[in-house]
């Protein structure tokens, strides 16, 4: 097969089922832009923070590659790694949620949707969430709750801002209405930090949606949106059947966001580091 | 097809389950004709066969499958907001609009007494004929119904007096408007001041406790639920065309996601059931009513006596626990 049909049935995949843009495919040399079909040489789109050198576009990055290029040497030290996700309501749909998870955790290296820990971010100390799109869709259940709900806890006990990373389709249907009751928890908690006159800064990336937009995404102090990232309550698809019209063009991207007020700014991924850093100090410092 | 509901001659709406019934109704509103036209005395035979009727619907109602419970919760006929208000509240005045936006019929406030107490009550409101419906939105919310749930909550919490939501929606409104006006920050907004209001706080799941919709208003010190409600991170329909990939499969995601009262009080997301009539509460609205008012009752009693800091404290740790993982 040539590299372009199989950029080509690659593609097609993406937009049948929305899988993952992922880039470490062994021996995958060159990645074609998912926006502009340009192909890059993929040490070249690492280098650019896995951002098009031609369009701009943000590829999505996994937890790990967003804590690397955004906290400060090291200073990221993760707590709460061994909480694990449980199939209680013995779900199953085409396989079993318990081997759902299993084969996750083996395929990702993840143990769920969400990393969290103390970190440092332009010299100043915060904690920092970062949720992980490659974990089922990064959607929300038990564990990612309640890892929300500690990393909000830990930034009150260190007297620190709260940064959350949102990358989630939303509540995980698996866990039936204990991943809603998630919603309720984390909001709870944003409640606790701001009563103790801690931020919150929530950073919104392709794509939050759903509950998870309903719920911690949207009550940063500031929110942030990478550009073009989908941000929404109701999905497209499901307006779509609603309303039985067409959306309009950008509907519910970022750029969107910020023209009806939803969200502070759109950043640039290679700009947010410095801007996070500004905005951290300014909490931080008279 | 399994939510096809058939219409008799005496306008009642008959659920697939309920076909049993169907057969009984026609002998009895054949007694009663012969009976009205003076012909015999059918009384006593009337009376057996309402007996056989009650006796049926009973047998019918315990052994209701979840996908048959999300009928009975979304039944035309199920008593509405406003009906449990009108039933349990006096003084009842609406109190309209978000101060930003318009005013939402879909979802519907005010102040009232309840027991000669004042409180605010609030609540989704579906319709329960098409034109009432499409009125209403169908009990979907926009940004502005949670908007002005909010600014209702807070009077409530700046004049000291109890809070009572009714949750019975399919979900916050999935549309344009909705999204460019916020419908994911007026929920979450909801979540946040919900968790600390310095004021009692009962929320009942009366009908459809659909998604985010529903929690929007739901964060109550007490949660209770109508013995055929649900409540449900996303409907059987969108679980099953999702999950299972085929939309007709909602009876196996109704089973999956575990979405009736005696499931969610099991997981202790919910705090008390509220028992329903024989057959429903679409049977006897009043009767439906009733029972809700003394579990409303009974549930604010203990925390008319907490603090400012004791009731915020006590919904904090409700939801704070709730999550069920593995820690190594
Ligand atoms: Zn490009």
């Amino acid at each position: 097969m040539s590299i372009h049909a199989w950029f080509k049935r690659k593609k097609k995949a993406k937009e049948a089922a929305y899988v993952r843009e992922r880039l470490d495919i062994p021996g995958n040399l060159w990645v074609k832009c998912y926006k502009c079909s340009e192909a890059i040489f993929a040490s070249d789109l690492e280098t650019n923070l896995k951002v098009c050198p031609k369009c701009g576009y943000h590829f999505k990055l996994t937890a790990g590659e967003r804590i690397k290029q955004l906290v400060d040497n090291n200073s990221f030290k993760e707590i709460d790694a061994n909480i694990r996700s449980t199939d209680f309501l013995n779900f199953n749909d085409s396989k079993s949620y318990a081997k759902r998870i299993e084969a996750t955790i083996l395929k990702s290296h993840l143990k769920d949707a969400i990393v969290i820990g103390p970190a440092k971010i332009d010299g100043v100390n915060c904690a920092l969430a970062v949720m992980d799109f490659s974990f089922m869709g990064g959607s929300v259940g038990s564990v990612v709750g309640e890892k929300v709900a500690r990393l909000i806890e830990l930034a009150v006990e260190k007297k620190c801002p709260a940064i959350i990373f949102s990358a989630s389709g939303g509540m995980r249907m698996q866990e039936g209405i204990m991943s809603l009751m998630q919603m309720a928890k984390t909001s709870a908690a944003l409640g606790r930090l701001r009563e103790n006159g801690l931020p919150y800064i929530s950073v919104c990336t392709d794509p939050t949606t759903g509950g998870t937009s309903a719920s911690f995404a949207m009550l940063g102090d500031i929110n942030i949106a990478e550009p073009g990232a989908l941000i929404c309550f109701a999905g497209p698809r499901v307006i779509e059947q609603t309303i039985r019209q067409k959306l309009p063009p950008g509907f519910q991207r970022s750029e969107y966001l910020l023209e009806h007020g939803m969200v502070d700014m759109v950043c640039e991924r290679k700009k947010l580091k410095a801007t996070l850093g500004t905005i951290l100090k300014w909490f931080n410092e008279r | 097809m399994s939510d096809k509901k058939k219409k008799n001659n005496n306008n009642r709406f008959v659920l697939e389950f309920e076909k049993p019934l169907l057969e009984l109704y026609e002998k009895l509103d054949g007694l009663k004709e012969v009976s009205s036209e003076g012909k015999m005395d059918m009384g006593e035979e009337i009376r057996l066969l309402e007996k056989r009727i009650e006796t049926v619907k009973r047998d019918i109602y315990t052994k209701l499958t979840p996908i048959q419970t999300v009928q009975v919760a979304r039944h035309m006929q199920r008593p509405t907001t406003l009906d449990y208000i009108s039933h349990i509240f006096e003084d009842y005045i609406e109190l309209h609009g978000d101060r930003n936006f318009s005013d939402d019929p879909a979802l519907v406030s005010g102040i009232a007494k309840l027991n000669g107490r004042s409180v605010v009550v609030l609540g989704q409101q579906k319709g329960k004929t098409t034109k009432e419906n499409i009125a209403r939105n169908f009990g979907m919310a926009n940004p502005e119904g949670y908007r002005k749930a909010l600014r209702v909550m807070r009077i409530a919490e700046r004049y000291e007096k109890p809070i009572i939501s009714f949750i019975d929606t399919p979900g916050a409104y999935p549309g344009i408007g909705a999204e460019e006006r916020g419908q994911a920050e007026a929920i979450a907004k909801n979540l946040r001041e919900m968790a600390e209001l310095t004021v009692p706080f009962i929320a009942v799941v009366t009908g459809e406790g659909g998604s985010g919709g529903a929690l929007g208003i739901g964060m109550g010190n007490r949660v209770l639920i109508l013995e055929f409600a649900i409540y449900s991170v996303i409907s059987p329909e969108g679980c099953a065309s999702i999950l299972f990939r085929d939309a007709k499969r909602a009876n196996d995601a109704a089973n999956a996601m575990k979405i009736t009262a005696k499931d969610l009080l099991k997981l202790d997301v919910v705090d008390e059931i509220v028992k329903e009539p024989v057959g429903g509460a679409h049977n006897d609205a009043k009767q439906a009513a009733s029972f809700i008012k003394s579990a409303v009752i009974k549930n604010l009693e203990p925390l008319l006596s907490l603090s400012h800091r004791e009731l915020i404290a006590d919904r904090y740790n409700k939801f704070r626990k709730m999550g069920i993982f593995v820690e190594e």
